[in-house]
């Protein structure tokens, strides 16, 4: 089992939904973050002063996967979020040891459906 | 035959000058019935800006100090009008004493209900306590997200008690500002720039806020601060450019007085125009048009024209208004980057730098026909044939005003600072004076992201 954290821009959820949907991957969870990468920031001013606005808004997205769906899951993410600019984002993937569903208590692969 | 002809029309006679002397008695109760309907409808309105001087500065702060700059502005009505019955109204507007101040008329003693007198005692203090009002709350502004609660409610009841009435009397109450012909019609001395002085001596003796001037290297950086909700400042300045119709109309205290309607047009085109410029100014120093200057520019319109907007023309108010659009985005800059005083509204560049510039505006744009029409008599300023003298004696107000002010100020929070203390802890100033002096949260429920 396998836990893909990706980070995304916001306005590429929807294409990455598409493209996961399309994998037949429907369970996702989504929240909001702040980060930068390479870019360091944009050019912000606020009453004539310069903000460095280093942080920038990004989405953050946990997909718990079984080892036969991790390939097609990154490559409908880097389908959806792919601009090609600078700040699509970056993908992690790291081992999961254990899912369990709360509701019935199942466990491993059958939890991860 | 003949005497009853004659007692019969004369009879007549004596009924018709009667209707006639019954007329005239009745068109001066109504004239009196006008004028105070109309000073207790523009008190209303003025009562209102308190609701758009509060949403200004809940706009343009932290999220974490919402409810602390909300108690401020609550108390600093609520302690002026009480501070203003008691003591206030009386320097204002009592007997002269030396033309510095008056004495007479303390916790509204002459309100007598049963004579006309006395009612128009009552009307007239309930529009003058609104105007303190706003004197006193524009200082929150610019003292904000660092001052103690107790400082600051200590500091609302001497303005609203001696600092401004004394000012009103000497330009309003029959004191030596006002019998050297000085022309503040509105309030842009009395009120505005009393506000901003008031609100540059608090900031200074406060000192900035954490984290907004920087040093790095012997350099100080400045750094941005940024509001957390400018639509509700939007609506803030929306308010207060309604209910300034109220506050500069309002100022002939009489609905007779059809000059109302001269009043209405300036006060509206100099707002206009000063927020034009503003943005039109920001947008070409700064690259975009920004909605804080423009909206602090429409402000700076209403203030400058406040002094002048009964005896001047509509087209001198579209360039009063238009050049203190620009005044204030340089005097924001000046103040922010070159003296490095934190104001984080722009309060002292809105109200005391523009309060200033519309009181001297009066000596050069004052013309003759507005004046006399507002009951002024025919005053002329420098551009209408007037000379210099309307000019020199406006600028002995403002200085003389200013001195008072800081002064006074300046002795003020000096001494709240030796005693209570006036800025909260670093601590507290970083958690949010929300919780540090109220105990609440403005926001419960909602993720805010405190990173400032």
């Amino acid at each position: 089992m396998k836990l893909i954290v990706a980070y995304i821009q916001p306005h590429k959820l929807n294409d990455v939904k598409q493209e996961l949907y399309k994998e037949e991957v429907y369970k996702i969870s989504v929240t909001n973050a702040l980060g930068c990468g390479q870019q360091k920031g944009y050019h912000e001013s606020y009453r004539g002063v310069d903000i460095e606005v280093n942080l920038l808004k990004k989405l953050r997205l946990e997909i718990a996967v079984n080892e036969d769906f991790t390939e097609r899951t990154v490559d409908a993410i880097i389908r959806g979020a792919r601009t090609g600019e600078i700040g699509d984002g970056k993908i992690f993937i790291t081992d999961l040891s254990e899912c369990i569903r709360i509701r019935s208590g199942e466990t491993g692969n059958v939890a991860i459906g | 035959m003949r005497k009853l002809k004659l007692i019969s029309i004369t009879l007549f006679m004596l009924l018709v000058s009667t209707a006639v002397f019954a007329d005239e008695i009745n068109a001066a109760q109504n004239a009196v019935a006008i004028d105070t309907v109309w000073t207790l409808i523009a008190a209303v309105l003025v009562f209102f800006m308190q609701a758009g001087f509060a949403m200004v500065e809940v706009g343009f702060t932290r999220a974490k100090n919402a409810s602390n700059i909300l108690m401020k502005n609550l108390m600093d009505f609520s302690i002026g009008s009480l501070a203003y019955w008691a003591v206030g109204f009386a320097i204002m507007f009592g007997k002269d004493v030396g033309g510095f101040w008056g004495a007479s008329g303390f916790f509204l003693i002459d309100g007598d209900p049963g004579t006309s007198e006395g009612l128009w005692e009552l009307a007239f203090w309930m529009f003058q306590v609104v105007f303190a009002a706003t004197a006193a709350t524009i200082v929150s502004g610019a003292m904000a997200e660092r001052t103690k609660f107790i400082a600051y409610l200590v500091y609302s009841c001497v303005i609203s008690a001696v600092i401004y009435p004394v000012v009103g009397h000497w330009i309003w109450g029959g004191g030596w500002l006002g019998k050297l012909g000085m022309i503040d019609f509105a309030g842009s001395t009395v009120v505005h720039s009393v506000g901003g002085w008031a609100g540059l001596m608090g900031a200074i003796l406060l000192g900035p806020r954490m984290g907004k001037y920087i040093k790095v290297n012997g350099k100080t950086n400045v750094k941005a601060i940024p509001g957390h909700n400018i639509p509700m400042a939007a609506l803030g300045v929306f308010i207060l450019w309604f209910g300034w119709f109220g506050f500069n109309a309002g100022s002939t205290t009489a609905g007779t007085n059809l000059s109302i309607a001269s009043i209405a047009v300036t006060t509206n085109l100099a707002a206009a125009a000063g927020a034009i410029t503003a943005m039109s100014y920001s947008w070409i120093r700064f690259g975009k048009p920004d909605p804080s200057m423009s909206l602090n520019g429409g402000l700076a319109g209403l203030v400058a024209i406040t002094a002048p907007c009964a005896v001047v023309s509509p087209t001198s108010a579209v360039i009063v208004g238009a050049i203190a659009g620009v005044l204030v985005v340089l005097s924001v800059t000046f103040f922010d980057k070159i003296l490095k005083i934190d104001d984080p509204v722009g309060a002292v560049s809105v109200h005391g730098v523009c309060g200033a510039f519309g009181t001297l505006m009066v000596g050069f744009f004052a013309e003759g026909r507005f004046a006399d029409a507002a009951g002024l008599g025919f005053v002329n300023g420098l551009f209408f044939g007037g000379g210099w003298s309307l000019l020199g004696i406006q600028l002995l107000g403002v200085v003389s005003v200013f001195a008072w002010v800081s002064v006074t100020c300046l002795i003020l929070f000096s001494l709240i600072k030796l005693t209570v203390g006036l800025r909260v802890s670093p601590e507290e100033e970083l958690r949010g004076l929300d919780i540090g002096e109220h105990g609440i949260e403005s926001y419960s429920g909602f993720q805010i992201f405190s990173n400032q």
